[in-house]
């Protein structure tokens, strides 16, 4: 009889990495919200960071900011990158479309760019200063549409949250061409003789066939938007300005934690933010795991 | 078939949005690319238009290699991601094995265990995160970046690795341990080639995230010696922002490694996305 060391041997590096680096410091970070420091050492409080979080007004404006602006961030994300993406995968999956690999490809460009280069890329081009956008809208007649909409109150979160969805649509778009392709061409060709075809074989045979892909694409998207950070970041720095319009739940996490010009980081207060991102993140999947996907039904071929 | 399916003014629409949306994809990283190589006066003047003989240059550029160490923080960036996703293939794989061959007390916990990982950002623990890499002295290092993103990327590759490896057959399996060969043996020489396409689509969708992240590198590798392409291009550009030719040069050549491994890469990366591995 072999010993059976080879199992332990092979868990034990991914196992070792993944709790250490990963498991050990979220459930530090979830203890440290717990905590202050006075005169520099480390005591307990309880939950006081969360009642100064949710209580001192100088606080729960921020918080209450910074949640509802990344609840928007997402309703964008919902509301323009999904439905475009899961048109473009419906054109896309379309039997002998020439050239789809070549639409396929380039469309996915912007998402393998980094947060950094689409931030700055756009800041230029909707810049009044160079004039990329308002001479372009111009040339439509629509120049009186034009302006700086990065720099306004009223605009920079729509507007950032929309550079986003240029970015990311790549990804549900593959995802949802990919469910496409599983669907068998029988089942199109046994709706076609009962004469549904074009854009009422899309509504009333595939898009209930790829509801589980959208499922998934939804709380992709839930999960990476209420962790963002870089975008806002590198856009329009760490004030998430102008006059914290555009700030989100990661930079207002950056800011609070770090520091940032005159304030202090507060790696406790930092922790509290973490704990309550960590929540919200929760909530969403178990509302995905429980309540989305055990209603949706999974078809098998 | 249909006539739906043939209807020429229906594929032409189709094409006719297809290409408007291509061209908003790839509109403003040509505009990028394009004004990089222009002279000041010819960027605002003509914004649009290709460079020509009068308009051509590379001051920008110029500045960037003078004012940046881009040398360096490329090279950066290629340690930090090979070495990651040396560590989440080979330490993934190994877990994907143990959990896929062999049926022990726990396993289903453990497989539980590790997919936690899946949609929990790492993110959350950073202010720990922080604090163990200062304790340990891994602060500005690449060390601390590389295991972060190991640690990041090893639930979701030992969840696709171990439904591939499920399906590699037990007689090779059970002929070489009839051979006498160790089940360490049986894994390298065995079953690792045969699960190289699942192995080489976890190493892509792996690689452009940890590529890409400004997050680990700003918190916990900012120094000049350990900045990564991504971190140090947001840096220079902070510090350049009204030299244009600069700013866009400096555009352009972070755009330049992406778009290199992305051609490189695209084909395996479009079918590990479309194949299922995510479903």
């Amino acid at each position: 009889m072999r010993g059976r060391w080879h199992i332990v041997v092979f868990l034990a590096p991914a196992v070792l990495v993944y709790t250490a680096v990963m498991i050990v410091p979220l459930f530090n970070t979830l203890r440290l919200a717990l905590f202050t420091e006075v005169d520099q050492q480390r005591i307990f409080v309880g939950l006081q960071n969360f009642q100064t979080l949710f209580g001192d007004p100088r606080w729960s404006q921020s918080f209450w900011n910074a949640l509802g602006n990344n609840f928007w961030f997402f309703f964008i994300h919902m509301l323009v990158q999904n439905p475009i993406g899961i048109m473009l995968a419906a054109l896309l999956s379309h039997p002998r479309l020439r050239f789809a690999p070549f639409y396929r490809s380039a469309i996915f460009i912007p998402t393998i760019l980094s947060f950094v280069i689409v931030g700055f890329a756009w800041k230029l081009i909707l810049s009044p200063i160079w004039g990329i956008a308002p001479s372009m809208l111009d040339a439509v007649g629509l120049k009186s549409l034009f302006s700086p909409w990065l720099g306004k109150e009223g605009s920079a979160l729509t507007t950032l949250a929309l550079i986003s969805v240029w970015q990311f649509v790549g990804i549900p778009m593959m995802l949802i061409y990919a469910a496409l392709l599983t669907i068998p061409e029988e089942i199109l060709e046994a709706a076609e003789t009962e004469g549904i075809t074009g854009l009422s074989a899309f509504w009333k045979i595939k898009l209930p066939l790829i509801l589980p892909s959208i499922g998934i694409i939804s709380i992709l998207t839930f999960v990476g938007n209420f962790n963002a950070f870089d975008l806002i970041y590198a856009a329009q720095g760490a004030l998430a300005g102008p006059d914290f319009s555009s700030d989100i739940l990661g930079t207002f996490l950056y800011r609070t934690f770090f520091g940032f010009q005159l304030q202090l980081g507060d790696p406790h207060m930092g922790s509290a933010i973490a704990t309550a991102m960590f929540v919200i993140i929760l909530i969403g999947v178990c509302i995905y795991l429980f309540g989305i996907q055990t209603r949706i039904r999974r078809y098998q071929f | 078939m249909s006539q739906a399916r043939r209807n020429p003014l229906a594929v032409t629409a189709m094409h006719a949005i297809l290409i408007a949306y291509t061209l908003i994809a790839l509109f403003p990283v040509f505009e990028i690319l394009i004004n990089s190589f222009k002279t000041r006066r010819a960027i605002f003047r003509e914004p649009l238009a290709l460079p020509n003989a009068e308009t051509f240059s590379t001051i920008g550029y110029q500045t960037v290699f003078q004012q940046g160490d881009f040398a360096l923080y490329l090279q950066n960036s290629l340690i930090v991601t090979v070495a990651s996703l040396f560590f989440i293939l080979v330490y993934g794989a190994m877990a994907a094995f143990a959990l896929a061959e062999y049926r022990f007390k726990g396993n289903m916990l453990m497989g539980l265990y590790l997919a936690l990982g899946i949609m929990i950002p790492i993110r959350i623990g950073t202010v720990a995160i922080l604090e163990m890499m200062v304790a340990t002295g891994l602060v500005n290092t690449l060390w601390a970046l590389i295991l972060v993103y190991t640690a990041q990327g090893l639930p979701l590759a030992v969840f696709i690795l171990s439904e591939f490896m499920r399906q590699v057959s037990d007689d090779l399996k059970n002929a070489g341990r009839v051979d006498g060969l160790s089940e360490y043996t049986i894994f390298f020489r065995l079953v690792l080639p045969l699960v190289r396409p699942a192995l080489a689509t976890v190493a892509v969708f792996n690689m452009i995230p940890i590529w890409n992240d400004l997050w680990f590198p700003l918190i916990l590798a900012p120094s000049e010696e350990t900045k990564t392409l991504t971190l140090g291009s947001q840096v220079f550009i902070g510090q350049f922002v009204t030299d244009w030719n600069a700013v866009l040069s400096a555009l352009s050549m972070a755009i330049l490694p992406a778009l290199i491994l992305y051609l490189i890469f695209s084909r395996q990366l479009i079918r590990g996305l479309t194949s299922g591995a995510v479903k």
